[in-house]
Order: C-alpha cells, then sequence, then structure tokens
C-alpha cells in the first residue's frame, strides 16, 4: 500500500552555532551563523523515507520561508525526498501561521500521512503538528519514538519506527511520554511529530546531492493561500539569560566537597 | 478580569506533581489579570482526584467519561476547550509535560488561541500579561504577547513554587460529550518505564558524562546512585552508543535544571552548554584544564574522573 508522505524542513540555525542577540533586544545576531534543516525535521525525512522504501509511495518536502529555504528542502531531497514545496513568506512566523499555511499545503496534496519535527529548534514552541492536526480535523500522535536503541539491529536495518496496518489505513505509533512508553493507533490521514529517539536520520550521498539538484521544488506564495499571515505569539523583546559567572577551580575532592556542602549547600 | 484556568494532571489515581506547580503559576496570574482561577481534571473515574483538588482552592470542573480515560489529544482537547468557554477563562495552562505540551496546543487551536510553551515568568498585567519562555534552547529569553482574546500556555515547573493547599473550591461536574466510536486516535498501551533512578527532568541532582568516559559509565552511575541523582550524557556518549538516546542533555536532548549537575569528561560543548547552563551549581572534572565547561563551572577541578568521582561519591556516603 503506497504512501504519500507530506515532511517538513524548517530552516534555523545550527544547534552548533553560538546564539547571540542583539543589543536593542530585537532579534539574534546573525551575522557568522549557520543555518541547516532542524534536527527533528531530519528525523522526520529519514522517517518519512523508510516508510517510502518499505510501503513505496511519494516523500514530499515541504519549508516555509524566503529563498533561503529553498538550501533545506534540497538537502531533504538530497536524502531522498521526491519533491518540494517552497512556501515562500519573509515575515515572522508563528505556529498558528505556519500550521494554517501548511493545511493549505495538505489540502493541495492530500496526503496519506503528515510527518513534522515536534518542535524547531529556533522558537521552540512544540506546537505546529498539534494546531495542524486540529485544523484538518486528523488524529495526531505526537512525540514519535521507537523502544528500540539507536544501535539495534532493526536500526541498521532501517527499520521504519512508525508501523502500518496490514489494510494500509492505520499507523501505528509508539510515543515517548513522562513515565513510560505509549502506544498509539492512528486513522490515516494523521499528523505524527518525531522525537529524537525516532531514527538516525542518513547522510546525503553525493549522487544523492547531485540528483537533488534536477528534483521539482515547487514555489507557492504564502499571501496567495488566503491565510492570515499576521502572529499571534509576537516575540517582543528578546535578552540573554544571566551569564553565569566562571567559578573558582579546587584542588582536591576534599575541597569540592567542602565546597559542596558549606559554600554551596546543595550537598 | 480574566479568569484562568489550569489543567490537572494525574497518573496512577493520583495528582501530579507538576500540576501543583502549575497551580502555583496559575494563582500568580490570576493575581495579575484580576481574574479567578479555576481548574479542571479529564478522565474517567477522577472524581476523587477532583475532590482532592479542591483543598486548592478553585472550583473544579471535571469531566469524567469513559472516553476520556487516556490523554489523546483528539478526545480531550475539545472537552478542555468547552470547560475553558464555560469558566469564561481567558488564560488556559498546564505544566509542560508530555501531556500538556500534546494537548494544550490542540484545544489552542480549536479556540483560535496562540500559546506560550514552558513558560518561565509572567510580566504586566490585566489584558497585557506577557510570557517569559526560553528559545533556541534557552540561550535566549523572549518577553511574549499572545494577540488573541484566549491565550494559552504551559509553564516549565521548575520555574513555579509548588501551590499549597488553600481554601476549598467547588466540584464542578462538566458533562463531556465525546463519541468514543468517532474517535480516530486509539490507545492500544502504555508501558511504565521502571527506573531505579529519578526522572532526567525532575531530578534534584544529575550526573552526567561525556567522551571522557571512554565508554565507561560506571563511576557515572556509581556517584548518581550515591546521590540519588539521575545519569545524563552528552550527544557525543550517545552517539558513540555508550549510553541510551533518552539520557542525552543538551539542545536536541533534554533541557535540565537540577540543583546540582556534576558534568564529568564533558568538554562542554555549545550545544551541551543549552541544556544544562540553567542548573544552580555545576561541578566539572576534567582532565584538560582548558576545557569551555570550566568557563560555566562554580566549581571546576582538573583530574580524572575515573579517581575524582568515586572519591567524591565516598564523600557523600560519609556525609549522610
Amino acid at each position: 500500500m503506497p504512501l504519500k508522505i507530506l515532511v517538513t524542513a524548517k530552516r534555523v540555525e545550527d544547534p552548533e552555532s553560538k546564539i547571540k542577540v542583539k543589543p536593542d533586544g530585537s532579534g539574534i545576531v546573525t551575522d557568522g551563523v549557520n543555518y541547516k534543516m532542524n534536527p527533528f525535521d531530519e528525523i522526520a525525512v529519514e522517517e518519512a523515507l523508510r516508510l517510502r522504501e518499505r510501503h513505496g509511495g511519494e516523500v514530499v518536502v515541504a519549508s516555509i520561508g524566503g529563498d533561503r529555504s529553498t538550501t533545506e528542502i534540497r538537502a531533504a531531497l538530497a536524502m531522498g525526498a521526491d519533491r518540494g514545496i517552497l512556501v515562500k513568506h519573509e515575515g515572522a512566523l508563528d505556529p498558528v501561521v505556519v500550521s494554517a499555511l501548511l493545511a493549505k499545503v495538505f489540502e493541495q496534496e492530500k496526503p496519506d500521512l503528515v510527518v513534522l519535527g515536534k518542535q524547531s529548534i529556533d522558537d521552540d514552541q512544540n506546537q505546529a503538528g498539534q494546531y495542524l492536526a486540529e485544523k484538518l480535523g486528523l488524529a495526531q500522535a505526537t512525540f514519535a519514538s521507537k523502544t528500540e536503541s539507536l544501535e539495534s539491529e532493526s536500526e541498521q536495518k532501517k527499520d521504519p519506527g512508525l508501523v502500518l496496518g496490514g489494510d494500509g489505513k492505520s499507523l501505528k505509533v509508539v510515543r515517548e511520554v513522562d513515565g513510560g512508553v505509549e502506544t498509539l493507533e492512528v486513522a490515516l490521514p494523521a499528523v505524527v511529530t518525531t522525537d529524537l529517539r525516532l531514527n538516525k536520520p542518513r547522510f546525503a550521498s553525493l549522487p544523492g546531492i547531485m540528483k537533488a539538484k534536477k528534483k521539482e521544488v515547487k514555489e507557492l506564495a504564502a499571501a496567495s493561500l488566503g491565510v492570515d499571515l499576521a502572529p499571534k505569539v509576537v516575540v517582543k523583546k528578546l535578552q540573554e539569560p544571566p551569564a553565569r559567572k566562571g567559578g573558582v577551580k579546587v584542588a582536591d575532592v576534599e575541597e569540592l566537597w567542602k565546597k559542596l556542602h558549606e559554600e554551596a549547600k546543595v550537598l | 478580569m480574566s479568569h484562568v484556568l489550569i489543567v490537572a494532571e494525574h497518573f496512577k489515581g493520583a495528582v501530579r506533581k507538576a500540576t501543583l506547580h502549575a497551580i502555583g503559576a496559575g494563582r500568580e496570574l490570576a493575581k495579575r489579570t484580576g481574574g479567578k482561577l479555576h481548574l479542571a481534571v479529564l478522565g474517567k473515574g477522577v472524581g476523587p482526584i477532583a475532590e482532592e483538588l479542591s483543598a486548592w482552592g478553585a472550583d473544579v470542573h471535571v469531566a469524567d467519561a469513559p472516553a476520556l480515560e487516556f490523554p489523546l489529544a483528539e478526545a480531550h482537547a475539545p472537552v478542555l476547550a468547552e470547560i475553558a468557554k464555560k469558566a469564561g477563562a481567558a488564560f488556559v495552562g498546564a505544566a509542560a509535560t508530555a501531556i500538556g505540551k500534546d494537548v494544550l496546543p490542540r484545544a489552542a487551536a480549536r479556540m483560535g488561541a496562540g500559546m506560550s510553551t514552558e513558560t518561565l515568568g509572567f510580566g504586566g498585567e490585566g489584558a497585557n500579561v506577557t510570557f517569559r519562555r526560553p528559545m533556541w534552547a534557552g540561550n535566549v529569553l523572549a518577553e511574549v504577547e499572545i494577540a488573541t482574546p484566549v491565550k494559552f500556555f504551559t509553564v516549565r515547573a521548575t520555574e513555579f513554587a509548588a501551590a499549597a493547599k488553600e481554601g476549598k473550591g467547588n466540584v464542578v461536574p462538566f458533562e463531556a460529550k465525546v463519541d468514543a466510536a468517532a474517535l480516530r486516535t486509539k490507545h492500544v498501551s502504555f508501558e511504565e518505564v521502571k527506573s531505579e533512578r529519578p526522572e532526567l527532568t525532575e531530578a534534584r541532582f544529575v550526573v552526567a558524562g561525556g567522551r571522557g568516559t571512554k565508554g565507561d559509565f560506571k563511576p557515572v552511575e556509581a556517584l548518581a546512585d550515591e546521590l540519588g541523582a539521575a545519569v545524563g550524557a552528552t550527544r557525543a556518549a550517545v552517539d558513540a552508543g555508550w549510553v541510551p538516546n533518552d539520557l542525552q542533555v543538551g539542545q536536541t536532548g533534554k533541557v535540565v535544571a537540577p540543583e546540582l549537575y556534576v558534568a564529568a569528561g564533558i568538554s562542554g560543548a555549545i550545544q551541551h552548554l543549552a541544556g544544562m547552563k540553567g542548573s544552580k551549581v555545576i561541578v566539572a572534572v576534567n582532565k584538560d584544564p582548558e576545557a569551555p565547561i570550566f568557563q560555566i563551572a562554580d566549581y571546576g577541578l582538573v583530574g580524572d574522573l575515573l579517581k575524582v568521582l568515586p572519591e567524591l561519591g565516598a564523600k557523600v556516603k560519609a556525609g549522610k
């Protein structure tokens, strides 16, 4: 039963980059910052590719942003996704706007499944998938995970963590929740968001990168989709958390214990 | 006058600790807005939990129905939205737990509301209340305004004191209309993960290991057990397959803020620091005196963790 899967690839600051706030608090300093696909979205792309490899079908990757977001779409195409959609929008985004735009893409594409990262590592809101599921009236399974370790044989074989039902109409999703692991069965189409432990994303191969250059990337103007593009969650001001002042070096465990016991009083 | 509704979470018949912190946040918010605090509890057979919650002095809206037995967002979100309407709530919040983060955004979407995740504090008063929340894994703090009539939020439990019992509220039954057969989501199973150690994000103490352990986490685990601490790890240690993925502390792993964080054999990559910088006291043990972790550690000890951790463990034991 082939599956048509829609995945997202948001352009975010590389988690290895140092994030600094502009002196006036209006934003972050972008000079010298590298950009890449949101790590949770990479996991989503990987999972979609595994499902396609298992069941056949198509993986469509969408990103919302300026022209530069094409880089992240190409990165997903280089991993193996089939085609891309850039929803062109230069302004600020919040989960309300993102989910409204993705809902429009969903209506155009009519996929069997949407897989998104559980959050993007810039605004860390962890909302877009849930908003999207509600807007579309679909089942949602957030924080998809895998019981097997990422060192297991099953992971080496690149088994998908999401298990398609025999009739091809439902999906079993294992979720990491507080205090345990929950398994849900969602009717397709459904919205799934990915947690860290779902898979280890593949690296793009050189042939993959070459092929990606020829794959189709369609552009949609956000303004043409009939969506209110004004963010509802408005960031007024940014600041850096109070810097930790470098502490002291202690000579030995004896002194460390004393400091923890008598000065910090934490032990 | 804007009322505040806090959604309670329960596990195995008891109110979750994180909920008490969310009630604390709700009380503070209600003071700022001049409104009343309301509580909501959804589930199956949750009458006793509602009774228990009424001791926090707010009216408790209780939706008790078989279809609400599991916290499926698809089932809970519409009921929650109805309760929020009935209570006249302009602010709807919960603890930033797996359930809170799953259910609340869906209920927010249903009410056309914007939302602040992992709220650390509030600012302003009345209708102009703002939310302080972390972005870029806590490397940046944002002051956020929500421009919708109803505003949703989750709170990071460690940032608000647990609310003490105070007064007596009414238990208000809410008749939930959920058609279980129409749900597109089914609960299949729940497997409790039992660990002798506390949960990483809730632990008072965390002992974490990195590349410097060279794959041997025994000294880290031994000290953790002496302290009653959770075990954490860096991405490098997880990627090397030395420890399971769910121990990863960092921007793409778990964000922790314990009272004491012992970083053993951890150099201090930005990615990792983002996940533990909020700890109250940081101890770094590393052979390399130039390791960046020493720049943020309160107490640094240049040395071999194989020697230092057992010694520290012995001190802890002797000090008990």
